[in-house]
Formats: C-alpha cells, structure tokens, sequence
C-alpha cells in the first residue's frame, strides 16, 4: 500500500486539512445554503439547483459552507428557490436556474455581495 | 475527496447495535442509493451517543436533527422526507416534556444540557474506524506537539498541573504516579491500558474504546514517550468483541501512517502496542492480577510493593491507567493542563464519565464536571426515577462501592465527598433504585457477585465473602437474627481491613453503607419477618382482599400450584403455606384484588 507517512506536524496538519469534509458538514458551516425541495420546488428544477450547487462547491473545493433542503414555504410561484445564509443575513432568489448557480456561489458565498437582480427576498 | 452535503450518523455502539442499528445503517446505505443521493450524502457508523435507551439513535447533519429508535421501516421516510425534501420527521424526534413536544436538536435535549465531554467528545460524533476523521477533530496533534517540542519532563508537568486522578475508581493522581514510573530504574518499560471494565452495569470504557479507540491509543503513546516506556499493552475483556475490534482496526490505521511503530514522526521515539484479551474475570481489574494474566499466568493479585511502578510486568517498571484516563490525556496535552484544571472543584478536577442505570428514565452514558450533584445527574440528565416512583437510593461505584440515600442526593460529587459517605466514586457506574428495591436484596446482589469473583488468594476475602453472603441469604429468608447483624458487621470489618487486594477491602462496602443508611430494612426482615420492599419472596404473603374480589375464579384457574381454593359463590383464599410466592395470581387480577405483603 502506498499509503502517506506522517513524518513530522506538518505532515499531520496536512492530512488535517484534507480530512476537514470529513467532519465539516457534522460542525456546520459558516455559510448556509439551503435548496426548497417541497413539492412545488422539485416540479420546477429544484433538484438539478441542488446538484449544480454540490457540483459548483466541489470544483471550487469550497468545504466550509453547509447545503440544507427544505420544504415549501408558500412561494411556489417563484421556485426553485434558493437561500444564502451569510454573516446573519439571509437572502432568497427566486426562479433560479442551473446556470445561475456559479454565479451566487462565486458572488454571494464567496465574496459576499448579494446578486441583486435575483434577490427577491431577505431577512436578518 | 468528494464533499457531502448531508452525514447521516448512525451509532453503531453494542447497546445500539443489539437494538439493530447494522440492519438501520445497511437501510439507508441502500435508500440513499436508490434515491440517487450517493453522491452527496454519507453515511457514517459511529460509537456511542449515550442515550442508549432511545436507540438506535441517528443524527442527520448538517442540520444536527436527533431521531430516536429509529426502525428499518422508518429510514425511507427520514431520506425521502428530511434528506430529499427537507422536512424533518418529527414523529422519531426526541419528544420532551409537554411543552416541547419535539425536540429536533441534540444540544437541547435535557439530556445533553448539563453534559460536558472531554473522554466522550468524539463518541457519536466521528467514524471511529476512520483515523483521518480522527485527526480532523485534532487527533494526534498532541503526540505531534510532544514528539517535537516538548520534553517526557514538561509531558508529566502539563498532567500534574491538569490535577486528573485515576479514572478506574482509585483516584491517584496520575500526573505522580506517571512520574514513578519515569523516575524508575530499567531499559524497559511498559504502559498498560486498564479496559477491564467488570462492574455490573458500567460500560464507561466500552463505549471510549467503540467510539474512540484513537484517543486511548495517543494517550499511551503521550504517556509511554513522558515514562521512557516503548512498548504498550491494552487489556481488554473478551466479552467486548466489538472494542478489540475497532481497537485492531486503528492500531492498524495508525501504523500505516507511521504513528505507531518505529521512529513515530522522526523524533526516535518508538512504541509497540498489543490487545491482550482478557477472559473476564474481575479481579483481573487489579492491578497486580492484570499482569499476571498478561504474562500468562493466573490472575490473582500480589502484595505490594513493590508496587508497579518499580516492579511491573515481567519485573520491569510498569504504568497502568484505565481507559478513561488515557482518553483525558491527549485533551490535557493538546490545550493544556491549567484548562484541564479549570473544570471541577478543588481536589478532583475535570470531568466524569458515568453509566447511569437502574430504575432511571433515561439509561445511558453522560459526562459531567467533578462537583456536579448527584439529584442534578439523576434527575436533571438522567430524568428521574421510571414510571414516576419515588427515589431510594443510589449504588455508586459498582460492587465496590456504596449506596447513598435520599440525603446525600445534594452531595456535590468528588472523590473525596464519596469516600466520606462509604461509597467511592468508581469507575462510574451509577445503579439507581427506586421504592421496591429491597436494600438488603441489593447487598446481597452485590456480594454474590463479589464472592463469586473472589480469586481466592487470600483468607478474609475468600472466606469471609462466603459467610457474609451466608448471613445475607439468612435475612432475606427470614431466618435472622439480632445478633447475625452484629456478626455480618464485625465480618465486612474484617474483609475490608485484611484483604489483599482492592478486590476484598471495598467488596463489604455495599453492606456496610445498606448497615449504615437503611438499618431498619435489615431489622424489619429480622424482627418482623417483612421486607418492607416487598422484593424478597421469602417473606411476602399473597391475600385476597375479599371486599375488592369478584369471585371470578381467574387467580385459582392460573395458580400453578393449585393453592387458591374456592368456587364462585362462596369466594377464593390463598392458601399461604403452599404457596409458592410466584406473583401469578396477584398479576392476573383483573380488579386489583390481591395483596402482597
């Protein structure tokens, strides 16, 4: 087995470092993402939002942010929605599509600045 | 490495594990599946939570939801409805008191409120047959920092400064005792694990070796580099397969990335560990015993000193520490001692791992600051006494130990405040019972098993156990006397006082501390041949309450020995010299008829 010795603290700081999703969704993170995954949501593309959003952390190695579903809260007509939990804000875009998805993660999780022209919606 | 969005943690504990938490976790690998989730959510078997009794427990993050007895026909419901939709299901959500009928988060369930898990803080949370979820949590970062910067000197005064005592019920500081051993003349020395955990209804150590066979396996290692020792043995009971297991599988993990074995982190300190497994017997505990059975011979205590430290295994200066204290020590070392110390009161610093079992609504395992009280554990964490009834008492310390009353409930708990009281503190367990136990029947409980576990080594344990026991049956028959309590006294003195071994100077204890705080239990089975409890059989009687009977002949139908004579006009009596005492008739009383006193 070619397995990785750990040699000195570096080395275990290492291996530390890419454990951290082992445990990460477990301490939640610091940014929440949560897909509506109610009926209504799954009717107008909530699964691929979700997937996208798994899909666009993976390539950006983003591992510390939380992803949740959650059921429909009553604003049907503007699923799939999707909802960023960042600095004690919280902001929901409507009627988000797949390609949309890099772009809140890029600007909204990332760098923290709100993608506007989605927002449809938020709470403090 | 891919990224999770959900974990489903399932305990995988024994106590989860026989309430079908395999058949659980094998469920939702294939729902997850199914529902094309694979990618996204894992699932992780776990070691204990500690609320055995509302197992199999599965936690779903990154929410954090806590579902309870959770069945194989419920896990398409929780991927279906809370890892697909959402929507948490409340119904196998733990359900509090009326006001809080549903309580979806762990960390506000009572009893996790007042807990605080150093030993524990791994058990439940991390795979523990994954060491790379291990060092996530900051495993083996202790090792690390010791290996390179600090010396076996400053290793011991970083415990020393923490104030842990010895977890295994002893109490000795572990810091001095640590600093025997490395003081000690010798080329070879050994570390032990103690995991020969025997008393009925602890299970402390099983759970810190299923749920974090890591922490024990660093924590020899701090210990083995701060002695001078190279070479570890951990003495586990055969009866826990499931802990030499997991144990195996990270002694194996941890060598294959070079923290265990030769030249560990290229500091020159190198360390060899084995599992011996033990065959059960309790007094294998002792220390002395435990080498013994190691060395293959058989396990029966010697004098000391020479004490270990000096004299261990195969004569060569040897540490021992039970389970839980090792799992203190990488903690103690990683955020130092003086943090250690900031937990507990002045003689017993940081935390207790305790079983609580017995007449209690919630069993399981909690771990809680020194100087907590014993009615915060009982009733706060533990919930209080089953079916609402009223306290009695309180067997603390196992076999070894004592039982306190009503009384001492606000005893802030220490080594030293259950030493005054005849208990000890034990390794933890924590036996709760209510009205209907019989405290004389408890005694007697508790010495049968030490009688029968006596290794038979020396006089006072193996005789006088025998004869206390004898004196005990005597009572709970109904055959005693005033002057047997004198000489059941007089006897426990001498075992306590003479005896060899820790085995035969604590096993009077539980009779002496019944003697001490419920007498007149002892008097009322002797003088009036009752037993207040109505526990033993002997001495109870079966009557009809002619006023309540219906004569509806369903007692004399199922008396097994015919003894409940009678017809449907005239009405039923027991008759109670051919009664056996088998509790039949009183339970199959469909009006509540008949009495037993």
């Amino acid at each position: 087995m070619t397995q990785m010795k750990i040699r000195n603290l570096d080395d275990l700081r290492k291996l530390r470092e890419s454990s951290r999703d082992l445990s990460s969704a477990r301490s939640g993170g610091e940014t929440v993402i949560i897909v509506g995954m109610g009926t209504c949501g799954i009717a107008a593309g909530a699964r691929d939002i979700l997937s996208e959003v798994m899909a666009e952390l993976a390539r950006r190695s983003i591992d510390n942010v939380a992803v949740q579903t959650t059921g429909c809260i009553g604003m049907c007509q503007d699923e799939p929605l999707l909802d960023v939990i960042r600095g004690g804000q919280r902001v929901t875009y409507g009627r988000v599509k797949p390609e949309d998805v890099p772009t809140i993660i890029a600007e909204h999780v990332v760098n923290g600045r709100v993608v506007e022209k989605m927002a449809i919606g938020r709470a403090d | 490495m891919p990224i999770y969005r959900s974990h489903v943690l399932i305990c995988g504990g024994t106590g989860c594990a026989s309430s079908g938490s395999r058949e659980v976790t094998e469920s939702f690998r294939n729902a997850i599946r199914d529902r094309g989730l694979s990618e996204e959510v894992l699932v992780v078997p776990t070691g204990c939570h500690g609320m055995c009794e509302m197992g199999p427990i599965v936690v779903v993050y990154p929410e954090g939801t806590f579902y309870c007895r959770v069945q194989k026909s419920d896990v398409a419901e929780i991927v279906e409805e809370h890892i697909y939709k959402g929507r948490p299901v409340q119904r196998l959500m733990y359900s509090g008191s009326e006001d809080m009928p549903f309580i979806p988060h762990y960390k506000e369930i009572p009893f996790y409120g007042k807990q605080h898990r150093i030993a524990l803080a791994n058990c439940g949370y991390i795979n523990p047959d994954n060491i790379e979820e291990y060092v996530a949590r900051g495993g083996y970062e202790a090792l690390g920092k010791a290996l390179a910067g600090m010396t076996p000197a400053q290793v011991i005064d970083e415990v020393k400064t923490s104030g842990l005592r010895g977890r295994g019920g002893g109490g000795f500081p572990t810091g001095l005792k640590w600093s025997f051993c490395a003081s000690a003349k010798g080329d070879k020395k050994y570390v032990i694990c103690n995991a020969d955990e025997g008393d009925p209804g602890a299970f402390m150590d099983r759970s810190i070796l299923e749920g974090d066979p890591h922490s024990i396996i660093e924590g020899m290692m701090l210990g083995a580099y701060a002695m001078g020792a190279d070479e570890g043995y951990i003495y586990c009971r055969a009866e826990y397969p499931l802990a030499i297991q997991r144990l195996k599988t990270a002694m194996a993990q941890a060598e294959a990335y070079g923290l265990l074995g030769e030249n560990i982190m290229d500091s020159g300190f190198s360390f060899t560990l084995h599992v011996k497994e033990g065959a059960g017997a309790f007094v294998c505990g002792e220390e002395t015993a435990l080498m013994a059975s190691i060395e293959g011979r058989r396990g029966m205590p010697r004098p000391r000193p020479p004490f270990p430290a000096n004299s261990g295994l195969w004569g060569c200066p040897t540490n021992i520490n039970n389970v839980e204290t090792w799992a203190n020590v990488p903690p103690i070392l990683r955020n130092g001692g003086a943090w250690y110390a900031s937990m507990g009161t002045e003689k017993s610093k940081g935390t207790k791992v305790f079983a609580l079992t017995g007449k209690i609504k919630h069993t399981g395992l909690v771990e809680v600051p020194m100087g907590i009280t014993l009615r915060e554990i009982i009733f706060d964490i533990g919930g209080g006494i089953l079916d609402d009834k009223k306290f009695k008492a309180v067997q603390i310390g196992g076999p070894s130990g004592g039982c306190l009353t009503e009384e001492h409930l606000d005893t802030p708990v220490s080594y030293e405040s259950l030493t005054a009281l005849g208990a000890i503190m034990g390794s933890g367990g924590l036996v709760v019972m209510d009205e209907t136990t019989c405290m004389v029947d408890v005694a007697k409980f508790f010495l049968e098993f030490t009688q029968k576990e006596s290794c038979g080594k020396c006089v006072p344990c193996r005789e006088g156990t025998k004869h206390m026991l004898l004196l005990l049956e005597k009572i709970t028959e109904g055959k005693g006397t005033m002057e047997d309590l004198d000489t059941l006294e007089g006897l426990a003195h001498m075992v306590k006082d003479m005896s060899l071994c820790g085995l035969g100077q604590t096993a009077p204890n539980p009779v002496l501390t019944t003697l001490r705080y419920f007498r007149d239990e002892y008097v009322a089975h002797i003088r009036d041949h009752k037993c207040p409890a109505g526990a033993c059989a002997a001495l109870l009687e079966y009557r009809i309450i002619q006023e309540a009977c219906k004569k509806c002949g369903i007692c004399a139908r199922n008396c097994p020995v015919k003894c409940i004579p009678g017809d449907r006009n005239s009405g039923y009596h027991i008759e109670t010299d051919r009664c056996i005492r088998c509790g039949t008739c009183f339970e199959k009383c469909p009006f509540g008829a008949i009495e037993k006193k």
